[in-house]
């Protein structure tokens, strides 16, 4: 028994003399408690509907009142005037918009005249929770616009609404293969590239760069290009295996591939870019091990992967504004899920160029040429 | 021509002097060795000579550049293997010998001339498409060698290089230096804390002590610095009182310490004296139980300059004592 004993008071000796370890291990769940609880069955908000109004007699006019009422009360969705329906739909399909509402030319007449008029819903069915959440909202609206107004003298025209979705049905394990795709980069950033770098810096492999006569930024692109050839070839593998498995379809469409390829370049190079920040001063071997979990609930959960970010608190969107995950989990849904080009997810590229640009030149500006 | 010229260099960690005010000069073609116990600062100073660390004051020029202001002058002028094993594992012989190349710039056609001279230099040619990971520590010492001379640098320093190896690899260490030396136009700066390495390797050696140069000089020269040039170690049974003092009194004696009736007595003349002793000691009944004569050593030099006080002291806990670590190899 007093062998065991040995055991235990050895190791927690070892434990109490391990802050970090200690600090980490408690912060990890406390902040997998506040990200994951704030991530998941917030009230969606705030969602983008685009109004094509044909019509402009007065049924219209209450229906953009109603839509109105909803954007001032509980606010969720906002609404965007289009004057053109080509551009809705455009817009629609770019990710610009979730849904729109159209309300045909004919559509105050067939009230009055009580024949059967309709509005249409085309909504983005990629995000089923948004849809779901808009669809609700404005069947919730058509209802009040077919109820009896108790202070004007109106007959109800019993409006029907048309949900019409512009993709095939979008299962939840095809919903989240973008986010998956960006875990895989990031895992191999922070195991191939981040961890490495960090055990060699102990081991003194570094200095062995350090007495050449390599440059800073040549010694930082040098790690940065690697460390990104390297997550380019975990996110390709993810991609093409978890496009099958999900059943994405046309999965090996050449155009898409290519297009899917750059964004995982452009992807594994911000997210190496932003590791090196991240480690550039750093020498303990225990501080990446640590920081991963906590980095990758930060990253993951508010980048929308699972969850549609206008679910969120303010003060989860305003990590997602920042957060490299975003632009990158937006582009392979657009492009996994909708099929769209480069125009829908040329913000995204550049949002994600220019942030790799800023770590790397940060990166390079914090390395130490000497020890 | 001088190869290396540190003047009054000082490097200073917060209020700890690690290399405090040292100065000394490097012949072009000499090895030289840095000698010192753990902690001494020889580390220290080769990382200022490496440009890895700044000085805090002083100078220090190597092949002419200096290392602060002229510090990838001195990178390209330099080899340097350091302490800890930086070879990388995964890759093979051939490949780490490359890729160094490379950060050299060094072109293609003189990469593989050279790589087929430092090979065979160091005997690892059969061995150039192993993984690193797959040689002994010996072998890996040789490979980091090779690999610091692919750029044919002027200046070669090498920190503790036999640290951890087994007798047999250390002399094949030696021995590939000393034949590398003969056939290129190379300076070499050594640390090390073996007497025996240093005795045998280098022409000069500066012995370092916290943070000081305690002397500089040949191993003979500096042989010949302390008193005595044998030492007779003897113990005695039952020896009388004023036994030291009559040691003191033998001809050619230059000192004796003793504890326990054991005595260590450096002499100038050890035969006079071994003989004068065992007369002294029939005379005095006191019985020889053993006796040993040998050469001053550096050993001895380096006691005599360092002292025997162990040098106990707290350290920074090193990135490498993290037991979270990817031991690999």
């Amino acid at each position: 028994m007093q062998r065991t004993w040995a055991i235990i008071e050895r190791e927690l000796r070892r434990f109490r003399r391990s802050p970090m370890l200690i600090v980490m291990s408690m912060i990890f769940p406390v902040v997998q408690l506040v990200v994951l609880g704030y991530a998941f069955g917030g009230n969606v908000k705030h969602l983008k509907l685009g109004v094509v109004n044909q019509d402009s007699g007065v049924p219209s006019v209450r229906v953009r009142e109603l839509a109105g009422a909803v954007t001032a009360g509980a606010r969720t969705f906002d609404t965007i005037e289009y004057g053109d329906e080509g551009v809705a739909l455009q817009d629609l399909r770019d990710g610009r918009i979730n849904g729109v509402l159209t309300i045909p030319p004919d559509f105050s007449r067939r009230v009055l005249a009580h024949n059967q008029p309709k509005i249409a819903l085309i909504e983005d069915n990629t995000d089923s929770f948004v849809s779901a959440s808009l669809a609700g909202t404005v069947a919730g609206l058509v209802g009040a616009f077919n109820m009896p107004d108790a202070t004007t003298v109106r007959v109800t025209g019993e409006a029907k609404l048309d949900v019409v979705e512009v993709y095939p049905y979008v299962p939840y394990v095809q919903y989240l293969l973008p986010g998956s795709i960006v875990m895989s980069i990031f895992m191999m950033v922070m195991i191939g590239g981040g961890i490495i770098f960090i055990d060699d810096k102990a081991r003194g492999l570094h200095e062995g760069y350090l007495v050449t006569p390599i440059k800073k930024f040549e010694l930082i692109a040098g790690f940065n290009i690697s460390g990104t050839i390297k997550a380019v070839l975990s996110g390709s593998v993810l991609m093409i295996i978890g496009s099958l498995i999900a059943g994405i379809p046309d999965p090996f469409s050449a155009l898409r591939l290519l297009r899917l390829f750059v964004v995982i370049v452009i992807t594994a190079f911000a997210l190496i870019s932003m590791m090196f920040l991240i480690m550039v001063r750093v020498t303990d071997p225990l501080l990446p091990r640590a920081i991963f979990g906590v980095l990758n609930t930060l990253l993951y959960f508010p980048s929308g992967a699972v969850y549609p970010q206008q679910g969120f608190p303010p003060w989860m969107q305003a990590i997602a504004v920042v957060d490299p995950f975003t632009y990158s989990v937006h582009a392979f849904k657009c492009l996994l899920l909708k099929n769209t080009g480069f125009g829908a997810i040329s913000g995204d590229l550049l949002y994600l160029l220019v942030f790799s640009a800023v770590a790397m030149s940060a990166a390079t500006l914090l390395f130490r040429r000497t020890l | 021509m001088i190869a290396i010229d540190v003047r009054n260099i000082v490097k200073q960690f917060g209020k700890f002097v690690a290399v405090n005010g040292i100065s000394f000069t490097v012949e072009a073609g000499e090895i030289f060795g840095l000698l010192g116990p753990n902690g001494a600062g020889k580390s220290t100073l080769i990382r200022m000579l490496t440009t890895l660390l700044p000085p805090t004051s002083g100078t220090a020029l190597v092949n002419g550049f200096d290392v602060l202001k002229q510090s990838d002058d001195v990178r390209r002028a330099i080899g340097v293997i350091p302490q800890a094993m930086t070879s990388d594992l995964e890759l093979s012989v051939e490949e780490n010998l490359v890729i160094y190349a490379k950060l050299y710039s060094v072109p293609r056609e003189k990469r593989i001339r050279l790589m087929k001279e430092l090979l065979a230099a160091v005997e690892l040619t059969e061995w150039k498409d192993k993984q690193v990971k797959n040689l002994s520590g010996g072998m890996r010492r040789r490979v980091e060698i090779a690999r610091g001379l692919m750029h044919e640098p002027r200046i070669f320093f090498l920190d503790e290089p036999t640290t951890g190896l087994d007798p047999v690899s250390r002399v094949a260490v030696w021995e590939m230096l000393k034949r590398i030396k003969a056939q290129r136009d190379l300076t070499i700066l050594i640390t090390t804390h073996y007497m025996d390495e240093a005795d045998k390797l280098c022409d000069r050696i500066a012995i370092v002590d916290h943070g000081e140069l305690k002397a500089l000089d040949s191993p003979l020269k500096l042989k010949a610095s302390i008193p005595g040039k044998n030492v007779l170690e003897a113990s005695f049974g039952s020896p009388p009182a004023d036994w030291e003092r009559t040691l003191v009194a033998l001809p050619g004696v230059e000192g004796v310490t003793g504890k326990d009736n054991v005595y260590r007595i450096n002499s100038t003349n050890g035969p006079a004296t071994t003989l004068a002793l065992m007369e002294a000691a029939e005379r005095a009944g006191a019985q020889v139980q053993s006796l040993g004569v040998q050469s001053t050593s550096l050993d001895d030099v380096f006691v005599h300059y360092t002292g025997r006080a162990l040098r106990d002291a707290l350290q920074e806990p090193s990135a490498q004592d993290s037991p979270f670590m990817i031991r690999r190899g």
